[in-house]
């Protein structure tokens, strides 16, 4: 079993915030911030959409042992920092920069030692580990007005869970500073590649976000592609060649066992996606040639098409209110991105009138944005634009990107680049919705259609 | 039943005759016995119709246009030869493999790979072929023959193949 390493359970309690001495006056309302704050003078405040951020400087103190946590103290730090500036949207201040030296979490915050090292925000941390279990404690602090920004919390979790206590903590830092939702403690699930690419092996991995504790749940005896979380990540949707024919196949997390969908002989299915409410599965039948978009209902199996076409139609992926469906066809001679209700009552609309052609379409998780594969000449770029196509916007550019999936906060998006010729390889990228902090994603390997699953409990 | 008994009856009589004596081992005729291997044929083994020869006589792949199932001249050429040859070989049956070049979506491309090889599947059919002999599935751009990623790889890359065997197919 090789997922027994079962998610660690991780309790979210709220520490009770500690009176910290004397509540500093309220600074200077037009305090020195680098960043560009929200409307008016607000709490301290990035603001990711707003285009050109320069990295807001924070202070992590050395987190405290609080009892057998010398070396997990530095562990659950590292992961912290590494989560915050991954984000390019916060820079740390080395320790050997800092001025202060607090001797405890509960000591009174010297803010002026703070303000001297142009830390806008400080986090000060402390961990314990007892009997197996890891007790995290953090708080977090604006700086500049010299308030506690939020209450102190503490997460505890077993050891073997303690990136989960560390994303859990670095999630609150993020979340509270940019008013987003969180999202690194989430998982990922993708495709690892091996072999040549004219004899390429398969098979589909879960990993941590950002490529820690990958976890195969497939062997490569069977060529497979696509995978796709269900919307609480205990299943996995994807599609094998195990039979000589695409086939879509469903896998219980926990125990990594598949079953197919129910498939007519001499059919193809692809594509599929969970609805939000995970009651349906919508996928791609191809009978004959001719490839349209079903619907099935998960609890009887039954069936039935949402389009009717001549056509290619696939990739279909639902709005997070499960009302709609953005899907691509061919109809119009190239690719381009359609949307339709989800139970198909009505024609589809195209909502893609750029140059060139788009496909993969996916629905962010906050409804706001959809993302797509457009391709124009020689070139592929991972874009979004609204719902109703305006506002394409287009976040990369190179010889072959494809295939984007969303953060559970909707602000990032991570696709495949592959490399050209011979040798050219297929890796997980990231990049924020605003085209920022593009970067590769640090896995062992070639790796290939990620889909992000959800913010974990 | 009756027969079962009959032999019960006499291995009771057999062991009542002879006391303790074992009943006598059967008589084993090597059906072998006497046959030995007496030189090669004139002439070799039989002429074989394999795989390798549709492949050699018929030629097993045709290619396509980028984002595209059309047949063009040559590919149509192919197909006929393909044809001829399954009606002569009525004891083969096929799958028409459809691919893609890497120049787009991996779903995109297994559709289109679809396409490919029903169209190919839908000429072989109308150059007499039965059509329960000819099945199709598609790799879109999984499998790659080609892998530079230059136009000329990729050209060979849009292709569909068929691959036949012996038998009915499934």
């Amino acid at each position: 079993m090789p997922f027994s390493v079962s998610l660690a359970r991780l309790s979210l309690a709220l520490a009770a915030a500690v009176v910290l001495a004397g509540p500093v006056a309220a600074q200077d309302a037009a305090a020195p911030l680098a960043l560009p704050a929200a409307e008016d003078e607000g709490p301290l405040r990035i603001e990711i959409t707003g285009g050109q951020v320069e990295a807001m400087p924070i202070a992590i103190a050395p987190f405290f042992d609080e009892g057998g946590a010398a070396e997990m103290a530095a562990r659950i730090q590292q992961v912290v920092t590494a989560d915050l500036t991954g984000t390019d949207l916060f820079r740390e201040i080395p320790a050997s920069a800092h001025v202060a030296r607090p001797s405890g979490f509960d000591d009174p915050v010297a803010y002026p030692d703070w303000r001297a090292i142009n830390a806008e925000a400080l986090i000060l941390g402390s961990v314990a580990v007892r009997d197996g279990q890891v007790t995290a404690r953090f708080r977090l602090f604006d700086v500049f007005s010299g308030q506690p920004l939020g209450d102190g919390m503490q997460f505890d979790a077993p050891e073997a869970g303690w990136r989960r206590v560390a994303h859990k903590l670095a999630d609150q830092v993020y979340a509270r500073i940019t008013g987003e939702g969180p999202y690194f403690d989430s998982r990922v699930t993708f495709v690892s590649e091996t072999g040549p690419k004219d004899a390429r092996l398969k098979r589909i991995g879960i990993m941590d976000y950002d490529g820690a504790n990958p976890l195969w749940v497939t062997d490569d005896s069977a060529l497979v592609v696509s995978p796709r979380f269900s919307p609480d990540g205990s299943q996995l949707l994807y599609t094998s060649f195990g039979n000589g024919m695409p086939q879509v196949m469903l896998m219980d997390v926990a125990t990594v066992q598949s079953r197919p969908l129910k498939q007519e002989a001499g059919t193809m299915s692809f594509a599929p996606r969970f609805s939000p409410d995970s009651r349906w599965i919508v996928y791609s039948r191809e009978k004959g040639g001719n490839t349209d978009i079903w619907q099935m209902d998960v609890a009887t199996g039954a069936e039935r098409p949402l389009t009717e076409t001549a056509a290619i139609e696939t990739s279909p992926s639902y709005s997070p209110d499960g009302r709609q469906i953005v899907f691509e066809s061919d109809q119009s001679g190239t690719q381009q991105i359609y949307v339709m209700p989800a139970d198909g009552s009505a024609e589809p609309a195209r909502i893609s009138f750029g140059e060139g052609s788009y496909g993969t379409p996916a629905w962010s998780p906050t409804g706001d944005l959809i993302a797509f594969t457009k391709r124009n000449g020689d070139k592929f770029h991972i874009g979004v634009m609204r719902p109703d196509g305006t506002e394409e916007k287009l976040l990369t550019e190179s010889f072959l990107d494809e295939g984007p999936t969303w953060a559970p906060n909707g602000r990032v998006v991570m696709f495949t680049r592959q490399t050209p010729g011979g040798d050219g390889t297929p890796r997980l990228h990231s990049v924020d919705v605003t085209g920022r902090n593009m970067r590769p994603l640090s896995i062992e390997g070639a790796a290939s259609d990620p889909d992000w699953g959800p913010l974990l409990p | 039943m009756t027969g079962l008994r009959i032999a019960v009856a006499a291995l009771v009589l057999a062991g009542l005759g002879a006391c303790t004596q074992a009943p006598p081992p059967a008589v084993v005729t090597d059906p072998y016995a006497g046959s030995r291997y007496t030189g090669t044929l004139p002439g070799g083994s039989l002429p074989g119709v394999t795989a390798e020869d549709f492949r050699r006589t018929a030629g097993d792949t045709v290619l396509f246009p980028e984002n595209d199932a059309a047949l063009d001249g040559t590919a149509r050429a192919t197909l006929v030869r393909q044809a001829e040859w399954l009606k002569r070989n009525g004891s083969f049956s096929s799958v028409v493999e459809g691919h893609s070049d890497e120049q787009g979506t991996r779903e995109y491309n297994l559709a289109l790979g679809a396409r490919r090889a029903s169209a190919v599947q839908e000429y072989l059919i109308s150059q007499g072929v039965e059509a329960g002999r000819i099945r199709t599935s598609s790799f879109g751009k999984e499998r790659p023959i080609e892998v530079c990623s230059d136009p000329a790889c990729q050209a060979q890359n849009r292709r569909a193949v068929t691959v036949v065997a012996p038998g009915a197919g499934v």
